[in-house]
């Protein structure tokens, strides 16, 4: 039972952040239709940014995230410009090739500037855990899932209650109906790209301190922010969260009671279950096709 | 047009020509190692206690009178990629003996091709056993199996009063191998095994495992992977208030990088070595260890990686042995020579006795191992 516990636990923690990375992803990948390699790098360079400001600079650990939140968002704005609108229209394979050469310039330029050995972040949380009953968790953890539910909040709140998030749903809807309307659709699609990209960001700098850094952080994370993504219905925030958790619960159980060798291909299970039996993802509105 | 694609190969033809000039005036030595993936940290660690093993070879004067050529290919912490860099620097480079290619997983897909292009390669860390006892004569290897490794840990369980013991090791070919060899060695002295828990090479999150382990009722965990999953199963380990006793093995701990990471996380953990540059008067070749220590410092390099990186540095110094012993830079020659070579490496004496189905024997040095425990963020030496 205290082991069931503490999987459970270890399931909240691990979904939050799981969450964090699944809705910067839904909105890029679901909302404007570009699949997004460099997702995993962006959560790379987040960790980096807080190593950064953390070791390197010495300044407070709490300054460090909305720092990397903010680098993650000129970066991702930088991509949109430089690569994305320029390919505007062309078709999706093309965005997709341009993007995973993206990736790995980008993943072979961490390693050239930091090399490959791991990295660590110092950070002001006491070492001893949490101990409550027969589960324990650390501090930094709790801290982890409660900023990851802020920004999931907060994401949610702009997409659905601002303008702008009027604006870019209104955008991918209809992309000649909204510019008709006054919708300056370029910078919308910048800003949605830029928000993606500093959700994903935020998720590498939360949990660089957690585990170590390194320039190929990103891979896993970004094949599990597709499978979160593909789990609750592209484009669908509150799918996303919700796939969030389901991944990190069937991980934890998958691992703690089937088999530890498969913990993470049960992300790739649960994307083939999903599309064998529920195509456009879990919590996905019924849609009218043509 | 025609024209100017006729230019294209009279270009890749003239650079060939000059290049195959430039060539015949060093040997070559192929270098299949993860710069970049999973193992790049310790792959060039490893690169670069190789190139200090060239510069102080070519500062003597090289080998048969040439200076030798380190061709340092990367195989990104992937088999399929190990294979077809090793391909590449036979076919392509010419290169007549390669080294390689750090993990176990990497090093067995080399190995049919080692057999295809008859060229031998000298194995610097990979611990599988199955990389000497397949029957492929080509290789040589240096570091220890894990069953030497079970075999040097075997005279230490009575010591630490091992009753139960669960493993959490890495998914492949080495962490699989390890479980198995020291499984094997603990139950003949009357060990009980709890649990084998894996963990895929790039997972970052090992609370799940662990958490399993911290219910089970064993009192010593045996731990496998390279140092970064290491640093973070100790941080996830503190966390979830495990306090079991855990010991690593497999040599590519980096016990420096552990402390720096993992702080008091690691204290208490014991690790099982093949190095120790902390006490250089203890190796069995003092002289040597203390010169390639002082010239890794001079090069800048952190010293947590002196445990991986002496490796190549001996890796480099046998194949040269057995080039100098052979007395011509080509394939053949130089595996019948690795089986005559006596050098004093950095972690004991290599001489490669045959292991593996008879007749077509593999090559394995025996080196020594050791016992590590840090403490209060220090390394101490356990003796065995």
């Amino acid at each position: 039972m205290s082991e069931f516990l503490q999987h459970l636990i270890n399931m909240l923690v691990l979904g939050g952040t799981y969450a964090l990375l699944g809705i910067g992803l839904t909105l890029i990948f679901g909302i404007m239709n570009v699949v997004n390699f460099t997702h995993g790098v962006l959560y790379t360079f987040g960790a980096y940014i807080m190593f950064i400001v953390v070791q390197q600079l010495g300044l407070n650990f709490f300054l460090a995230l909305p720092v990397a939140v903010l680098a993650g968002w000129l970066l991702g704005a930088a991509i949109e410009l430089t690569l994305l609108r320029p390919l505007r229209g062309s078709d999706i394979d093309t965005t997709m090739l341009v993007m995973i050469g993206a990736w790995i310039a980008m993943q072979s330029g961490t390693l050239w500037i930091w090399g490959g050995v791991a990295k660590s972040v110092a950070t002001p949380f006491p070492e001893a855990p949490l101990v409550l009953g027969p589960v324990s968790v650390s501090w930094l953890r709790l801290f982890v899932l409660a900023a990851a539910a802020m920004l999931i909040l907060v994401t949610y709140l702009l997409i659905n209650k601002t303008s702008l998030g009027r604006a870019m749903r209104a955008t991918f809807q209809d992309h000649d109906t909204a510019s008709l309307m006054g919708v300056n659709v370029d910078m919308i699609y910048t800003s949605t790209f830029a928000i993606g990209s500093s959700l994903a960001a935020a998720a590498g700098a939360l949990l660089g301190p957690v585990y170590v850094i390194f320039p190929q952080m990103g891979d896993l994370a970004a094949v599990k922010a597709f499978a979160i993504v593909i789990l609750g219905g592209l484009g669908n925030i509150t799918g996303a969260v919700i796939g969030g958790f389901i991944l990190a619960l069937a991980e934890e159980l998958g691992a703690g009671y089937v088999s530890s060798g498969y913990r993470d291909a049960m992300g790739f299970l649960i994307i083939i279950a999903v599309l064998i039996f529920r195509p456009t993802g879990l919590f996905a509105r019924a849609e009218r096709v043509g | 047009m025609t024209r100017t694609l006729g230019l294209v190969p009279a270009i890749a033809l003239a650079t060939a020509l000059f290049g195959g000039t430039a060539g015949a005036q060093t040997i070559k030595i192929g270098v299949n190692e993860p710069l970049t993936g999973a193992f790049a940290a310790s792959g060039t660690y490893v690169v670069n206690g190789a190139k200090i093993a060239a510069d102080e070879i070519n500062a003597k004067g090289g080998v048969l009178g040439k200076k030798i050529e380190l061709v340092i290919e990367d195989n990104k912490s992937n088999p399929t990629e190990a294979a077809a860099v090793a391909e590449k620097l036979i076919t392509s480079d010419k290169v007549p003996v390669l080294m390689g290619a750090w993990g176990s997983s990497l090093t067995l897909a080399v190995m049919p091709k080692l057999m295809e292009y008859e060229t031998p390669m000298v194995v610097e860390t990979s611990s599988s056993g199955k990389i000497t006892t397949t029957g492929n004569p080509f290789i040589f290897r240096i570091s220890p199996p894990s069953a030497v490794e079970a075999a040097a840990f075997k005279n230490i369980v009575d010591k630490l009063a091992l009753k139960k013991v669960d493993f959490l090791v890495i998914n492949n070919d080495w962490g699989r191998g390890t479980a198995e060899d020291f499984s094997k060695m603990m139950k003949d002295k009357g060990i009980s095994i709890g649990l084998v828990e894996t963990m895929d090479q790039g997972a970052q999150d090992m609370s799940a495992q662990l958490s399993k382990i911290k219910s089970s009722d064993s009192e010593t965990v045996i731990v496998t992977t390279a140092v970064d999953q290491l640093t973070l199963i100790f941080k996830q380990a503190a966390a979830l208030g495990l306090k079991k006793r855990i010991i690593t093995t497999g040599g590519s701990q980096n016990p420096d990088q552990i402390i720096a990471q993992a702080g008091a996380a690691a204290n208490g953990t014991m690790h099982l070595t093949t190095f120790l540059p902390w006490f250089p008067d203890k190796t069995p070749n003092p002289e040597a260890t203390n010169y390639f220590i002082a010239e890794w410092k001079k090069r800048g390099f952190e010293f947590a990686g002196c445990t991986e990186s002496f490796r190549g540095y001996d890796g480099i110094r046998t194949v040269a042995a057995a080039i100098e012993k052979a007395g011509k830079a080509e394939p053949a020659a130089i595996k019948a020579a690795l089986w005559n070579i006596n050098i004093k490496g950095l972690n004991g004496d290599i001489v490669f006795r045959k292991s593996g189905p008879e007749g077509k024997e593999s090559g394995q040095s025996q080196p020594n191992v050791y016992l590590i425990e840090i403490n209060d963020g220090k390394v101490e030496m356990k003796t065995l």
